[in-house]
Order: C-alpha cells, then structure tokens, then sequence
C-alpha cells in the first residue's frame, strides 16, 4: 500500500466520496494518488473478462485507471485533481452512458 | 488566447520549456499546451511544487528542471496547462490546426508552425501477470513519489536502465524499505556495448554517477538479483508474488507491489496520426519519427523536439527544444539564417558530446527479447482489449501479416490507449512469427483523435464562419 514518506509537507484537506463512503485526502493531489493511499488496491473492473485493475503509467497513457468522477464515466484518475465535493465511484465494466432524462435535463439548462 | 499563432508547442517538458522560453524571447506569438496540471513533463514532474521536502531525495539532477519552468514562467507566451491537444491537422500546407480541450471545453486554433515535444513513454513489459493491480510502471512510482510524496513498503523493482536504478535509489534515500531489485539486463549487453565505452567516456561523469547508484543499492542491502531468464507475476485479483528464473530453478518473492522498467520510448501517436514518416530503429527498439537537423519532419513546419522523436535524455531534449524553435523563427522571418546558425552552434556541441554516450548507453540497456516478446500464450499483450499473445499467435498463423489486420481480427489495439501498451510489442511478434523486419511490419495505423473526446465536447464547440449549405447545391454535386 502506499503511504506519504515521513517529509511529507502537510497540506490543506479536501473531502470527497468514494463508492458513496466520505474520506479527507490531500488536496491538489490526484484522484489515484489519494486512491491509492486509501487503500483501494483496484480501480475499476475491465469491460471485457472483467478483471481487476489499478493505475500502471500514472501520466495519461495507459488508461487503466478510469473512475467514475461526478457521474461522468471513462476518466482517468491520473489526470483528475482531486476536489471538495467529488463523487467518485469505481468503474464496472465498460462506461455508463448518461440516461436520456440527464440529457434533457442538460438541455433544459 | 488567440485564434491564430505564429507557433504552437505541444508539451511543457525540457524541449517544450526551453523552445517556449526562445520563442518568447523573439516576439513570436506562441502557445503552448501541456496536458499536466504544471510545467515540467514527466522528468521534472511536479517541479513547480515538489511534494518531498529534502531535496536530497529526488537528487539534484532533478531540480535543474527549476530554471526551466522559471524560463517558461518569464516568457511572453501563452501557456495553457491542463490542454489535452487530441488533433493536429496538417492537411492545409500553410497553417496548421490544433484542436485541444480544456476543462470540457474544445478549442482550435491556427498555427504557422508546430513545436510538438510529447515526449516519451515506459516501454510495454508484457510479463505474465502484468495487468494485476499492484503492478505499475517504475515511472509510476517517482511521478507518485515527486508529486504526493508517496511510496509502497517492500515492493519489488524489475527491469534494467538508468531510471529503474534512480527510483531505487530515491526509495533508499527516502527510507522505503525494498524487497528486492531484479535486474533483466543480460551479461551479453555489456559486451555488445563495450566497443562503445569509447564514445561513452565523453560523459564520464555520468558514468561514474550511474555505477556508484548500483553500488550504492547493492551496499543498502536490498537483494539485487541478476541473470533472470524468466519471470512470472502472480496473485488472484492484486499482485501477490514474484516468480523468476535465475540458473534453471525458479524462485519466489511475496510482495504487493512490482514496479517495472525496460527503458522509454517516443510518444508517437500524434505525429502518426499527422501522417509524418516513422522509421524502426534497430538500436533503440521503437519507432522514430524522421527529422531534419532542425527537428522539422517530412511535414513542412512541422517540428518534433526531444524524446518524442528519439529518445536522448532530458538534457539533449532542452537543447533540441532549442535548436527546433530556433528553425521555426527562421522560417518565421524572425532570424536569420546566420543569427540561427550561430545561436545553435553552442548547443549542437552538447548535443554531439551527449549523442556518443546514447549510442553506448542504448546497447547496454537494450531490453532482451524474452521480455519484449511474451513465450506463453496466457500473457496479456493488449491491457485494454484484454488480447493475450496467444490469440495474435493464432491470427498470424492464419495470415495476418500486420498490425492492421490484427486491429481488424482481435481488437487488439482498439480500445482507449489506442495501441500505446501493445503496438511494439504486436509489431515485433508479427516480425518474429514472419521472420520481417519491423520496418517492413509496420506499425498501426494512428487516427484521430488521439486522446478521447466526449462528444458533449465536440458539440459545444461552434465553428464560427459555417456558411450555410442551400440543399440545391447538394442536389446539383450529386447530379454531376
């Protein structure tokens, strides 16, 4: 498991959720990095055997450790900064398109 | 931001920085995009705002990223961090065009010319196991080490090359405790590099740095395990264990975590989309996009400085960042020809003093093939579609003679990476099974976009000057 090394500078907390449970991780951090320090050994769920799978590359490449961030499928933990408020799920199989009440929703706005 | 620049830079790393920081300088419009949060790439990843304290940890080598993000940071540019620049088209000879989204937002804009310095990646290790979580890139490691100042407890480091020994040792100078290091480098690279010693003795300095880092681990103590023929990483969902070969007998390491390294190689997704001319290089194993002594590729105003052409290091990357931007101005009618050749003289020095140790250091860190072509059948080639060696085996015992066909037959390199973790290692088997040369194999056939874009993006996005079709005119194309 990865843990912060003891030089470490301390900052500033943000909270977030993860498959619904509340957590405080550093901010400014990425969403696998505070993934990973919580402990989650695996990401999402491969969309084809459905197999286990955490972040390999850590810079955008490989696309191995997409969530579910705020209701949007397909995001690549990685590259998204962790923020105050975000809703993060692990992500089962292949993406979840937005229903079509979301969609009007969207228009409506 | 404008809509229109004299030159755009794709990637905020050493090339990126240095040929932003000289483009600034001269009055030319520039933009430049990176897809990170902060300037810096992945070797100075995090330089702006680096996580560890002591700066003892990650080693001065990686500070001298500091002065380059400063540079970048006084220039008259326009930087936009966070822009994930998903096409390039080059179609119209004069400018070109560069779509990038931002916070789900698409943007394009026009260049004169295009500095692309995307860099490099962690060449594909296709071991058995290596998709199991818990297993990462040893690059994976330092970028969450630079960047959250984060490590995993007795892990275990395999592979061979300079930067596998530097994130070991960074781990020691942190105080990781580490399980073991496996080194896959074969005892024949040594002698295939030693008629290159020569050449490598300009930088003897760095030589010396990289044998006192091995001697340095193997004094700490961690098991520092050579001559492996085989390995094996095993666990039911997370890695659990370590299984290698060392004179015929197997061995076992229990950990949860395997970092692995076999060198870097270019990024070459965007300049294949772009249709710029790719060569095999036998020597560094990958794919290199040819360019002329100013970085300009077969695409006219088109650069590509740094690693993402061939890989030659941080500190050549600046100075080819250098010297593309100085043939980009040139073009521009912002130098001329005898200001740009004598501000790159100085450059062209290091870089010729840096080129011999590459050529040293690439055959002594070749990666062995056992571990860039998988032997059993069982292994994961393709991480996204889930495609193992043996199924590509099948359909080039069927006839596929390249990696197109093999898209077309597995679905092999067709999920979101977009064949970043699999392409060479389906091109060498094919080359293998075939007996062809890579060359003549091929590569995928690279499309656009090259990053994902939702298609929520793509439809806020508004063209500004569509003229209106009348449907006659479409009537009347059809009728001729």
């Amino acid at each position: 498991m990865f843990k912060a090394i003891d030089d470490k500078g301390i900052k500033a907390l943000v909270s977030i959720k993860v498959d619904g449970n509340s957590y405080d991780v550093t901010g400014g951090e990425t969403v696998a990095s505070a993934m990973l320090q919580l402990g989650f050994n695996n990401l999402r769920n491969t969309p084809v055997k459905g197999k286990a799978r955490s972040a390999f590359c850590m810079m955008g490449v490989c696309f191995d450790c997409l969530v579910v961030v705020d209701g949007l499928s397909d995001q690549q933990a990685c590259m998204t900064a962790v923020q105050e408020g975000m809703d993060i799920k692990r992500q089962k199989g292949s993406a979840e398109l937005f229903s079509l009440s979301d969609i009007s929703r969207e228009v409506i706005k | 931001m404008n809509e229109q620049y004299d030159i755009v830079i794709i990637g905020a790393g050493p090339a990126g920085m240095a040929a932003a920081k000289l483009c600034g300088s001269t009055g030319a419009s520039t933009l430049l995009l990176d897809e990170q949060s902060g300037p810096g790439g992945q070797i100075y990843r995090g330089i702006e705002n680096p996580a560890i304290v002591d700066p003892n940890i990650l080693g001065s080598d990686y500070y001298k990223g500091t002065e380059l993000a400063e540079g970048l940071r006084q220039a008259s540019i326009d930087y936009r961090p966070g822009a994930k620049v998903w096409q390039v088209s080059s179609d119209n000879a004069t400018d070109k065009e560069v779509s990038f989204s931002e916070g789900g937002i698409v943007h394009i804009v026009s260049a004169k010319r295009i500095i692309i310095a995307t860099g490099a990646q962690e060449r594909p290790f296709p071991l058995p196991g290596w998709t199991l979580s818990g297993v990462m890139n040893a690059g994976a490691a330092q970028i969450l080490l630079k960047t959250s100042a984060i490590a995993a407890e007795n892990a275990v480091f395999i592979g061979s090359g300079p930067l596998l020994y530097l994130i070991v040792r960074q781990y020691l100078l942190a105080g990781v405790p580490i399980k073991a290091v496996i080194d896959t480098n074969p005892l024949s690279n040594y002698l295939r590099a030693a008629p290159y010693l020569i050449n490598g003795l300009s930088e003897y300095k760095t030589l010396v740095k990289g044998q006192r880092w091995i001697k340095e681990i193997k004094k700490s103590g961690v098991p520092f395990i050579n001559g492996v023929k085989e390995l094996r990483l095993s666990g039911s969902e997370s890695v659990e264990s370590v299984e290698y070969t060392t004179g015929g007998e197997w061995n076992k390491l229990d950990t949860d975590n395997v970092f692995l390294h076999q060198g870097v190689v270019p990024s070459v997704n965007l300049t294949m989309s772009m249709r710029c001319t790719h060569k095999w290089c036998n020597t560094q194993l990958c794919w290199c996009v040819v360019t002329d002594a100013w970085c300009e590729t077969d695409i006219a105003g088109v650069f590509v400085a740094g690693d993402g052409a061939t890989i030659v290091g941080a500190i050549a990357a600046e100075h080819l960042g250098t010297i593309a931007a100085l043939g980009a101005l040139h073009q521009l009618g912002l130098l001329d020809e005898v200001g740009r050749d004598s501000q790159a003289e100085s450059h062209r020095k290091v870089l010729l003093k840096g080129f011999g140790f590459r050529k040293f250091l690439d055959r002594l860190f070749q990666p062995p093939r056992q571990f860039r072509i998988p032997k059993y059948g069982d292994t994961v080639v393709c991480r996204c579609e889930e495609v193992t060696a043996g199924k590509i085996r099948e359909i080039i015992k069927l006839g596929c003679t390249n990696p197109n066909q093999m898209k077309a037959f597995s679905r092999c390199g067709m999920g979101p990476c977009q064949g970043r973790f699999c392409g060479l290692t389906v091109s060498e088997m094919i080359s293998q099974e075939l007996e062809l040369p890579v060359q003549k194999v091929g590569y995928y056939r690279i499309r656009r976009p090259v990053k994902p874009v939702l298609l929520g993006e793509l439809g806020r996005f508004k063209i500004k000057e569509l003229e209106p079709v009348k449907i006659g005119d479409h009537c009347g194309e059809i009728l001729k």
